[in-house]
């Protein structure tokens, strides 16, 4: 790899390649620590390796209300394990060294904010990370981590809703940096599918507004359902199933079961 | 002092630093339209008469002032209680229950959801939803189910579903969390009516003024009943509904002293405690920036209470707020002082309080005269009845009350 962009720009360009491919970009999302640190590890690299454009990496929160049963679990289980913050980011760091693709921190405000924005700025970008989505973080109340992220150069990921007024995307799509995040659903992560006429006409309100990219998450099961969305949306974002994928079976066979899914995905992606 | 109130409206829906909005997206709308709702009901006189005369005819308001006479001896102070337990449904909980769900129903909302630690406002919940026609899912954590198996009868009886929650340390937090999620995913046609003074706004604010009735009565009462104000108003505080609600209209009253009782646990010292004005820090927690028992990391901390009301790792931000500013106070009774508080007042009293409450009865018979003077005039909100807590309290206490003999050879 040679002088890799990064921050908003590695992010930029992740999209960007795949747009010139004539696809949608594969995000995925991994939780780490989970199922342990040193196949959480070879999972990001699997993923990286099976195709993934972009990946998010999962710092758990012992109450993440935006999270269904399988990431509430993989959240839980690390932290039981106690594995900390700081091992966390040494595997998004080592996991995704060399990997060519961009990583995101996906958390919640309550573990950004207590180690303090700036300081959670600083140790994202020290781990290598691109930037990060905090999902209970609306706009009105971001102003402390836009201006930490902003400092440090790291993409700044909001979600919007189909219950999103006009004004609210407005705010939103002018905080996004990276892409925005549409969510595929009114729900949680990995128990329903992706309500495909709303999202559509999410993705449609944002892209009016912005030419930054549109990822679609939350409800995206397979690479049937990856298919449909790639056809409405810049970017696919998949999490819930392959956390199912690296917990069914031998933790030996994670890595592999991670990089066949994605792959599987990518296929998806690219129009099955 | 009267600062509390005012500086509180620096910025809406927070309380100086504390409160806040901070939920996935998909909540946005509905907290607007609640925000909405609200206002425009509070100004409408059909709501407000509607709301007051389901208080009055319904829900047994006005609640008695009682001047506990054995309790004052006993504290060496003058203790008066407002009879919140002769509520109907047994607590305080009706009057937030009442008004969010007449708001419910002004906003189309067909359904409704709600968290309950103890049980006492799933009750509460379940009994509005009866009334209303609404239909209603309560949350309840699953170890609380078993400690308050009374109250999960009652609200089936009333037509709920109850949901027993076994994620996390299964307590009143994660019966939250779960009924958050629930609204993120059914957030059209559902309220999250929720029961305490915490969440995002505008839930601290809509809450307080709900159960401002409280105080507004108590004042009223101890006026006409004893004459001017008292020296002390004295509650309990979990998340902080009922507190708030007896200390809203004596806030701008800097002569009457606030004294929120929280629950040690096993003591603050030990860890294992729910105190969270003592020994929280800063973090947002289910919506809103308050004091939160979280680690150094932001993982919130168990909470520790032999009462699952109080059972709860943060407390609503306007409580934060008249700790930090200096309004109000905030002691911690623990468990063995709450179970003394709870023997006494049926001893001397004939009244078998909640568990919550009386951790506030125990604290004023152990500091009270030390810390408010010989004599002081206390008025306590006894915020619910203990019908619910007598197994567990007998259980967990190791009383021997006669129940063994009681029931020899029988089905115990």
């Amino acid at each position: 790899m040679t002088a890799d962009p990064r921050g908003p720009a590695a992010v930029a360009a992740a999209f960007g390649r795949a747009r010139a491919e004539g696809r949608a970009a594969l995000v995925a999302y991994l939780t780490a620590g989970y199922p342990d640190p040193a196949t959480s590890r070879a999972c990001l690299a699997a993923a990286a390796a099976g195709g993934a454009d972009v990946i998010e990496v999962g710092l758990p929160f012992s109450d993440p209300i935006m999270d269904g049963p399988v990431i509430q679990a993989a959240n839980q289980a690390v932290l039981d394990a106690g594995v900390r913050l700081d091992e966390q980011l040494a595997i998004a760091r080592d996991g995704l060294a060399g990997a060519g693709v961009p990583g995101v921190a996906m958390t919640y405000t309550t573990v950004a904010d207590t180690r303090g924005w700036t300081r959670f700025a600083d140790d994202c970008a020290a781990a290598g990370l691109d930037g990060a989505i905090l999902p209970d973080l609306p706009v009105p109340e971001a102003g402390p981590w836009r201006a930490a992220a902003g400092a440090r150069d790291l993409a700044t990921v909001f979600l919007a809703a189909s219950v999103s007024t006009d004004a609210r995307l407005d705010d939103i799509v002018a905080a996004s940096v990276g892409w925005v995040y549409a969510v595929g659903l009114l729900g949680v992560t990995g128990v329903d599918a992706v309500d495909d006429a709303a999202t559509r006409i999410l993705v449609d309100r944002i892209r009016a507004r912005t030419s930054t990219p549109v990822a679609v998450g939350i409800g995206v099961r397979d690479a049937g359902d990856a298919a449909r969305v790639a056809g409405y949306a810049d970017g696919v974002i998949v999490g819930s199933a392959l956390l199912r994928a690296a917990a069914d079976g031998d933790p030996a066979g994670a890595a592999g079961r991670v990089e066949r899914l994605v792959a599987d995905l990518r296929r998806g992606v690219a129009g099955g | 002092m009267s600062a509390g109130t005012a500086d509180a409206d620096v910025r809406p829906g927070y309380f100086g630093p504390f409160g806040g909005r901070f939920v996935p997206e998909a909540l946005s709308g509905a907290l607007d339209q609640l925000e909405a709702a609200w206002e425009a009901a509070a100004s409408d006189p059909a709501f407000l008469t509607e709301l007051d005369t389901l208080r009055r005819q319904y829900g047994g308001r006005p609640t008695p002032l009682y001047r506990a006479g054995r309790l004052s001896e006993e504290a060496g102070l003058e203790v008066w209680l407002k009879r919140e337990d002769l509520a109907h449904t047994g607590s305080h909980k009706l009057n937030n229950v009442v008004g969010q769900a007449l708001l419910a129903r002004r906003m189309g909302k067909p359904r409704v959801i709600a968290e309950t630690g103890a049980g006492q406002h799933g009750v509460a919940t379940a009994t509005a939803a009866a009334l209303l026609g609404l239909s209603c899912t309560v949350y309840m954590g699953a170890e609380d189910c078993r400690r308050q198996r009374l109250n999960v009868v009652r609200m089936q009886l009333l037509g709920a579903t109850v949901v027993p929650v076994e994620s996390g340390t299964r307590t009143l937090k994660d019966a939250i969390n779960e009924a958050m999620r629930d609204w993120v995913t059914n957030v059209a046609d559902t309220h999250y009516l929720i029961g305490s003074a915490m969440g995002p706004h505008p839930f601290p604010t809509l809450v307080r003024e709900l159960q401002r009735v409280i105080s507004t009565e108590m004042r009223a009462q101890f006026a006409a009943q004893a004459g001017g104000l008292p020296d002390a108003v004295v509650a309990c505080v979990g998340g902080g509904s009922n507190a708030i609600g007896a200390f809203a209209d004596w806030i701008p009253e800097p002569a009457v002293r606030l004294v929120g009782v929280e629950a040690a646990g096993e003591g603050v010292a030990t860890g294992r405690t729910a105190a969270t004005v003592s020994s929280g820090r800063e973090a947002v927690l289910h919506g809103s920036r308050s004091l939160v028992l979280v680690d150094d990391e932001g993982q919130v901390r168990p909470a520790h209470s032999v009462s699952a009301g109080l059972d709860y790792p943060g407390v609503g931000p306007e409580h934060a707020w008249l700790a930090t500013s200096g309004r109000a106070e905030y002691v911690a009774a623990t468990d063995t002082e709450a179970l003394h508080g709870f023997r006494r007042t049926c001893e001397l009293e004939g009244i078998i309080p909640a568990l919550e409450p009386a951790h506030a009865v125990g604290w004023l018979l152990r500091h009270g005269r030390d810390h408010l003077g010989e004599g002081a005039r206390a008025v306590l909100n006894l915020s619910g009845r203990g019908d619910k807590d007598v197994d567990e309290v007998v259980r967990v206490a190791g009383w021997d009350v006669g129940v063994d003999r009681a029931f020899r050879g029988g089905e115990a």
